[in-house]
């Protein structure tokens, strides 16, 4: 009997500390104050939420593990690019302004976007005159120049980063870097003619260019401080804040800039006095840091886990603080044009018509996490155009013509084949499953080979030989843009050119002429609008092919806590919120 | 006992000498066996566009085409003497112990681990405290009191705790008093050197889910031996001799019945100083153990190395310090 009431009142502490755990953190506190309730669900995609002109507070950010770099130039992350713009002044930036306008780029360290020559092979930029280092001395043009020779060409050093402007830059191939070349010259095909100029000559005609120049690589660095990959330790600042400290497992704290001259800078109002960067947080830490208003915003940018997302849309003043955005990314299923049977564009499209989109994207979690896809580019990257060559009713496939394809293709009981995916992915194993059971529907039996993000395109699906030796028709992939224009987001995966022996990401293997010669004469197109249509022109293309089935346009479930002012979402930035407006009431 | 001691040195450095060529050849020869070739290995290390020059950069920086037995000479070379490198502008010199550079961002091994020592050797010591008094406390009174309604509540809450895991006590610890009562709200480690008082506080819920895992264990295990050695015709000697009740169960009951206990408690604690690796996760601190999942999860093998040799010295070092403790206060092994 006294075992039995000690067992029960164990069973009862327990069951209440769990309860209490279940119904406690849902919970957040509305503070209300500052006025975070009156906005709408999702007025962050097109306003600017609680918009406020105090100065003074401390924004505090958190992520669940760190950066590649928080070096301007040696960083892939698309919340680096967009965070390091409070420390770094590239040429030119996107506009940190609401909805469409904040894909606009805007002139930054350079007086206007880049002057093209006609072939769009030379670009020129004039420096603002009076710019200033955290150390008081002038920003040159050098410091430029400089900065983009330490990013794109030493990478035994600085390997993060992309390297668009040594594939671009003419002699790129074989100019050594800063760290062994040390000529005075340094790279040729970037001119520094005086202190305020400087000009990129290309190898081909690249009308891109400024969306290169608003890579935060463009961001000076003084060659006298440079210590290579410890730079990072001590950044040397050109924005409004500069850092105070720096730890890799701990993060950074940033403080204004007494240099940064508010009159030479027309797009940061800096309010914030403060800047609290916390690295290595537990995920759902940091949802409940978001819910409990403890901090300002979640900086990786990809939203609330899966797990916090149903707490926060059940309750509409909850709800009421999200923003659904998309996040400048699709994933799609890639058939390799090399692995028989989808060298035939028939099998392809028996494929293209199996999917069942809708049934992926409940697999995934629903509407918050993504909006079933019929193109490439995503709707918030320019050159995007609406179209759909393979419809199905409701999205949720069509057996029917599925097979009438089949039969053309020669395959009319299906066939066997393997689809790859990243195992520690869950959404995308979510949706290889429910791929699978589409195309069991119509004869094909896709066998699922899962493999760890960090070696999928090295070792195995970005490795043509891997793809060919293992039947490995069906790949899962997903892609954002480097820049939001269509070439882009396409160019690293449409293209011959990016087909490599190991780490590619063409994983169709497309290398069809018409493609790449759309691409080439895109790009070298120097009217905006002209661009534009070609890209949706390529995209058209990729699908005319059929080698690739885009399954959805991913979105976020972002959230603004209620101390959080200046919150609006960058469609530049891969759909997170614009760390360069953001500021707090805190 | 000097010849012991140097004995039991020398064979400690051999032992850590095992332990690396192990490590080494676990991360860095087995994958090779598995088809790894220096190429995938090094795309690893650069950004997405795995540009063929950075990957034979980084190839030829890093010394992955060297042959094993030399990348293995030249890591422990560098613990002891030291190595350069070459990583910017100037060559930077990695000062002994010098256990490289993390291939992801370049930052130095050893001064990462020194900064992420004082995280867990707080954790560790502070939850050892609190676990060695409560497990051995409860654990002497559950015996002493055997089968009251004391004893059965204290083992029935020990099981509680020896079956809970820790990621389960962590996060309900953390849900209750962190994100429903906000007791600890925005909870991170403060060093003692800065504060004391914000130092003690912070830890002192991780220290609490830490020690109620070890404390239910040991609560436990003391019972089990002064159930044991109470029982023993000396304690009944002691009693007929007049002694006081207290004396009987400190200096003899209890005495004896600690000695398995001092052994576990070393293997235990060193494991801990190795990183108390669910621990600091699910209270996002930034010891040893965390850094031991960084390099694992980004596949950064000079830290998993790192963090290997540093834990394995604390193991070995505290069975050293346990056998000499061993020795004081068990006579029977000083005899012999």
């Amino acid at each position: 009997m006294n075992s039995r009431k000690t067992a029960s009142a164990i069973a009862v502490t327990l069951a209440l500390a769990l309860g209490a755990t279940a119904c406690g953190s849902g919970g957040g506190k509305d503070k209300g104050g500052n006025g975070g309730g009156s906005a709408k669900a999702d007025a962050g995609l097109s306003s600017i939420v609680n918009a406020s002109t105090k100065k003074g507070g401390t924004v505090t950010y958190e992520h669940s593990s760190g950066p590649d770099s928080l070096d301007p130039g040696n960083t892939y992350y698309g919340w680096v690019q967009n965070f390091s713009r409070l420390y770094g002044r590239s040429l030119v930036t996107f506009k940190p302004a609401a909805g469409k306008e904040g894909l606009t780029v805007v002139p930054d360290l350079a007086t206007s976007l880049g002057k093209g020559s006609p072939d769009a092979k030379t670009w020129t930029y004039e420096l603002r005159k009076g710019v200033k280092f955290q150390d008081g001395t002038e920003i040159t043009s050098a410091d430029v120049k400089y900065a983009i020779e330490r990013s794109n060409f030493a990478p035994e050093a600085l390997s993060n980063g992309p390297t668009y402007f040594k594939s671009y830059l003419e002699g790129g191939e074989k100019y050594k870097g800063p760290y062994k070349d040390k000529s005075p010259e340094g790279l040729k095909s970037i001119e520094t003619p005086d202190k305020y100029t400087i000009t990129f000559k290309l190898n081909k005609p690249f009308a891109d260019m400024d969306y290169l120049a608003a890579f935060s690589q463009t961001a000076p660095v003084p060659q006298k401080a440079d210590k290579g990959a410890e730079y990072v330790q001590n950044i040397v600042s050109s924005g409004p804040y500069k850092f105070d400290s720096y730890s890799e497992s701990r993060g950074a704290t940033l403080s204004r800039n007494p240099e940064w001259d508010p009159a030479t800078d027309p797009i940061r109002k800096a309010l914030p006095d403060k800047i609290e960067l916390k690295f290595n947080v537990t995920a759902s830490t940091i949802d409940e840091h978001l819910l409990s208003d403890a901090i300002t915003a979640d900086i990786g940018g990809t939203g609330l886990q899966s797990k916090t997302q149903p707490k926060v849309l059940v309750k509409a003043a909850e709800k009421a603080k999200t923003d659904n955005p998309y996040a400048g990314a699709l994933q799609y299923l890639a058939m390799n044009v090399k692995v028989k049977p989808f060298d035939n564009i028939e099998c392809r499209k028996a494929v293209q018509y199996a999917v069942d989109k809708a049934g992926v994207v409940d697999a995934i979690g629903g509407a918050v996490k993504g909006e079933p896809a019929s193109t490439m580019i995503p709707p918030s990257v320019a050159g995007y155009k609406k179209f759909d060559l393979y419809p199905t009713p409701g999205n949720k496939g069509d057996a029917a013509k599925a097979k009438e394809a089949l039969t053309a293709c020669g395959q009319p009981k299906g066939f066997k084949t393997s689809l790859t995916a990243r195992s520690d992915r869950p959404d995308e194993v979510l949706a290889a499953t429910q791929i699978q059971q589409s195309l069991k529907a119509i004869g094909i039996t896709a066998d699922i080979k899962q493999f760890p993000a960090d070696k999928y395109f090295t070792d195995f699906a970005g490795s043509p030989k891997w793809v060919h030796d293992n039947n490995a028709g069906l790949m899962m992939m997903a892609w954002g843009a480097d820049w939001p224009t269509g070439y882009g987001f396409l160019d690293q995966i449409v293209n011959g050119s990016a087909i490599k022996p190991s780490g590619g990401t063409n994983l169709m293997e497309l290398n069809d002429p018409k493609i790449n010669k759309a691409l080439t004469d895109g790009i070298g197109t120097l009217d905006t609008a002209a661009r534009g249509e070609k890209w949706a022109e390529v995209d058209k293309l990729v699908l005319e092919n059929a080698s690739a089935v885009p399954l959805f346009y991913r979105k976020n479930l972002l959230y603004r806590p209620d101390s959080a002012t200046n919150v609006t979402v960058a469609e530049s930035y891969l759909g997170m919120y614009d760390y360069v407006l953001m500021s707090s009431s805190k | 006992m000097a010849a012991y001691i140097i004995r039991r040195v020398f064979a400690a450095v051999l032992l850590l000498l095992v332990v690396s060529a192990v490590t080494f050849a676990i991360f860095f020869l087995v994958p090779r066996l598995g088809g790894q070739t220096t190429d995938s290995l090094a795309a690893q290390y650069v950004g997405k566009g795995a540009d063929p020059a950075a990957i034979a950069a980084i190839k030829a920086n890093l010394g992955l085409e060297d042959p094993l037995y030399l990348q293995y000479w030249h890591f422990i070379k560098a613990i002891v003497v030291g190595a350069e490198y070459n990583f910017g502008p100037n060559p930077s010199v990695c000062n002994a112990p010098c256990f490289g550079y993390s291939f992801k961002t370049h930052v130095e091994v050893w001064p990462e681990i020194v900064q992420r020592i004082p995280v867990t050797f707080s954790l560790a010591i502070g939850a050892a405290v609190i676990w060695v008094i409560s497990g051995v406390a409860i654990g002497v009174l559950s015996a002493l009191k055997r089968g009251s309604i004391f004893d059965r509540l204290t083992m029935g809450v020990a099981l509680a705790g020896v079956s809970l895991p820790m990621f389960f006590t962590g996060l309900v610890s953390l849900a209750l008093f962190s994100f429903h009562w906000t007791i600890w709200e925005n909870l991170e480690f403060v060093p003692f050197s800065e504060n004391p008082g914000q130092w003690a506080w912070n830890l002192i819920l991780p220290w609490c889910t830490l020690a109620f895992l070890y404390s239910a264990l040991y609560a436990r295990l003391t019972r089990a031996g002064m159930l044991e050695t109470m029982g023993e015709d000396y304690i009944r000697t002691a009693r007929a001799k007049g002694l006081k009740e207290r004396k009987v169960v400190v200096k003899h009951g209890l005495r004896a019945a600690l000695t398995p206990l001092v052994t576990i408690f070393g293997m235990d604690f060193a494991l801990l100083l190795g990183g108390a690796v669910i621990t600091e996760r699910v209270f996002s601190f930034q010891g040893m153990g965390a850094y031991a999942i960084q390099g694992v999860t980004k596949s950064d093998l000079p830290i998993v190395m790192g963090v290997t040799l540093v834990a394995a010295f604390f193991i070995v070092f505290c069975n050293l310090l346990v056998d000499l403790v061993y020795a004081a206060i068990d006579p029977r092994v000083r005899l012999s």
